[in-house]
């Protein structure tokens, strides 16, 4: 045990260091395991010689609205496919999880001409609408909607319950904890998101914080980087994440994992 | 495919129009709709016009593009370097699957006892999973810098002369591995984990009265028990690495030495945005994506046979 936590732990605890080091430092040979000095000056490099709080929040904006948006059309298709009835609903339902299997590698290209055509490059909405649709959450969803006890909702629309009722004051409560958990997941995963934003923006207008720290290494020269403000770069970058996931793991493990083992 | 459940109540006789199935079908549209079209729009249109651009000269920055018939086919088949990035990708991909797999299982099945700690060890194994790829890529490139990275310092205190890992293209290509390994780890050990809690605890000790030895009990009783659980981290996993883009681009971008660490998937890029040639870049996506369905289907068909048993 002892062993796995020194594997997950060293890299950590060696970039931290780094990046508190000075930059005589970083170079230093033989390698130091613990700062002379603990030095701010790197976190200070990292946030004035590229417009960090910019990335930052271009990546909150980003991440907030493509998992707000994820988040009400899978808990409405979900609810729209269980609780409905519609010709060939098993068909529109294999057809949205059959997106699942589409790296969006394979649909790049022609998005992106798509984007391009409608001069959508280094705008909002060309990175936000592409990533929009959701297969994972409505999946998820559609699960647990299953599950719910059909008294509770026979008893629902016997009272004359219509779907809007049904819906806010039956299901939506019974569901609060999958809820969470999908919400969670969406949002560590959009939080994350690096091709689709890096192709879409030259620009640190719309550059979210993964496609900012690639700038922060590359304005560095390349054959003898800056190390010490580039880690600092990666200390901030995952830092945010890192806070949500230490308050919300069971939440995140319960949403992936829900969606793999049958109960 | 199995059928499920079914949901919708009979709509009771005789409660006017607001009961009328036309009413479920408008609303069906409104709630299903939106998210049907986005999917259509930016997964299912994307993968059909894929093939067309595949059979033309479009670089993406020109407006015009002319038809070229099946020549990037033919260029991508008779091309030396196609053949090394498909070795690339199934070696990275058999690397990352088998590896993260079989370590998550260890991990799980280690830390599914009670120990002292086990939450903290568990948070720090899945942690990594929720960092970005491009922090994490970042960081691991300077971990194995050849002057000051925290790896070849190890080696070298172990008194082994340590390769220079970004430019060699093997050590390179491994290089990549090993931090997607690291980093990937913890979604198989969570979902092992969870899986391992539902294993009928008594099973388990019938196999232990009876006699069984430790490793009979684990590979006849505790894996064929798993066996959907592996079934579903395959093709996940699988999915996943093939898609690895932001650690390649972040590390090696696709070196060293031309193309020591590109994968199909990094080919597509650099040959649309850095080579400038759409085209091209669409015949290969097209022909993973084949590769891809072909798999796919296989491992669902094996997957439902397992299923059978």
């Amino acid at each position: 045990m002892a062993c796995v936590l020194i594997i997950i732990g060293v890299p950590l605890y060696y970039i931290l260091t780094r990046s508190f080091m000075a930059h005589a430092e970083v170079y230093s040979q033989p390698v130091s395991y613990w700062p002379k000095q603990w030095l701010a000056s790197n976190y200070h490099d990292a946030t004035t010689t590229l417009p960090f709080w910019q990335f930052l929040r271009n990546s909150i904006i980003v991440t907030s609205i493509v998992s707000a948006v994820k988040f009400v059309l899978g808990v409405l298709s979900a609810y729209g496919l269980v609780f409905l009835r519609f010709p060939g609903k098993n068909i529109v339902f294999l057809v949205i999880i059959a997106a699942l299997m589409v790296p969006n590698q394979i649909t790049i290209i022609s998005n992106y001409a798509l984007i391009a055509q409608l001069g959508w490059r280094n705008t909002f909405q060309g990175i936000i609408i592409p990533l929009c649709g959701v297969a994972f959450g409505t999946f998820l969803m559609r699960n647990h909607f299953l599950s719910l006890p059909s008294e509770v909702i026979e008893a629902a629309r016997m009272d004359g319950a219509g779907w809007w009722r049904l819906l806010t004051r039956v299901v939506l409560p019974m569901s609060g904890p999958t809820m969470v958990a999908f919400a969670v997941v969406t949002l560590v995963n959009e939080w994350n998101e690096y091709l689709w934003p890096f192709l879409m923006a030259d620009d640190a207008r719309v550059a979210t914080l993964p496609v900012g720290l690639t700038l922060l290494q590359n304005t560095e020269n390349p054959s003898v980087t800056n190390w010490g403000p580039v880690m600092a770069g990666v200390i901030l970058t995952m830092l945010p994440i890192l806070v949500v996931f230490l308050v919300l793991q069971r939440q995140m493990i319960k949403g992936l994992t829900s969606g793999a083992v049958k109960g | 495919m199995r059928s499920w459940p079914e949901r919708v109540l009979p709509t009771p006789p005789g409660r006017g129009w607001r009961n009328r199935p036309w009413r479920d079908y408008a609303l069906f549209t409104v709630l299903v709709a939106p998210n049907l079209i986005l999917l259509g729009l930016f997964v299912y249109r994307p993968l059909i016009d894929n093939v067309r651009l595949s059979f033309t000269d479009w670089n993406i920055s020109a407006t015009t593009l002319s038809w070229v018939g099946f020549d990037n086919y033919t260029e991508w088949f008779g091309r030396d370097d196609s053949w090394q990035i498909v070795g690339n990708t199934v070696v990275f991909t058999l690397a990352a699957v088998l590896g993260s797999m079989i370590l998550g299982l260890a991990l799980a099945l280690l830390l599914d006892r009670k120990l002292l700690g086990r939450n903290v060890v568990r948070s720090a194994i899945f942690a990594p999973y929720v960092i970005s790829g491009a922090a994490i890529g970042v960081g691991f490139q300077f971990i194995f810098d050849p002057g000051f990275g925290l790896i070849p310092d190890l080696l070298q205190r172990m008194g082994i002369h340590s390769p220079d890992f970004a430019q060699d293209p093997h050590w390179a290509l491994f290089m990549i591995t090993v931090t997607y390994i690291w980093k990937n780890l913890g979604y198989s050990f969570v979902i092992y984990l969870a899986a391992l809690q539902g294993v009928r605890a008594d099973l388990m000790e019938a196999a232990e009265i009876d006699g069984a030895s430790r490793w009979t009990t684990f590979t006849r009783v505790l894996l064929p028990q798993l066996r959907p659980t592996t079934y579903f981290l395959s093709i996940t996993v699988l999915l996943n690495s093939l898609q690895v883009f932001d650690l390649i681009n972040v590390m090696t971008r696709g070196g060293p030495i031309g193309t020591g660490t590109t994968t199909m998937i990094y080919q597509v890029y650099r040959e649309s945005w850095v080579n400038q040639r759409a085209g091209y870049g669409a015949a290969v996506a097209t022909i993973m994506f084949l590769v891809l369905l072909i798999v796919t289907l296989i491992q669902v068909r094996v997957m439902d046979r397992g299923d059978e048993k």
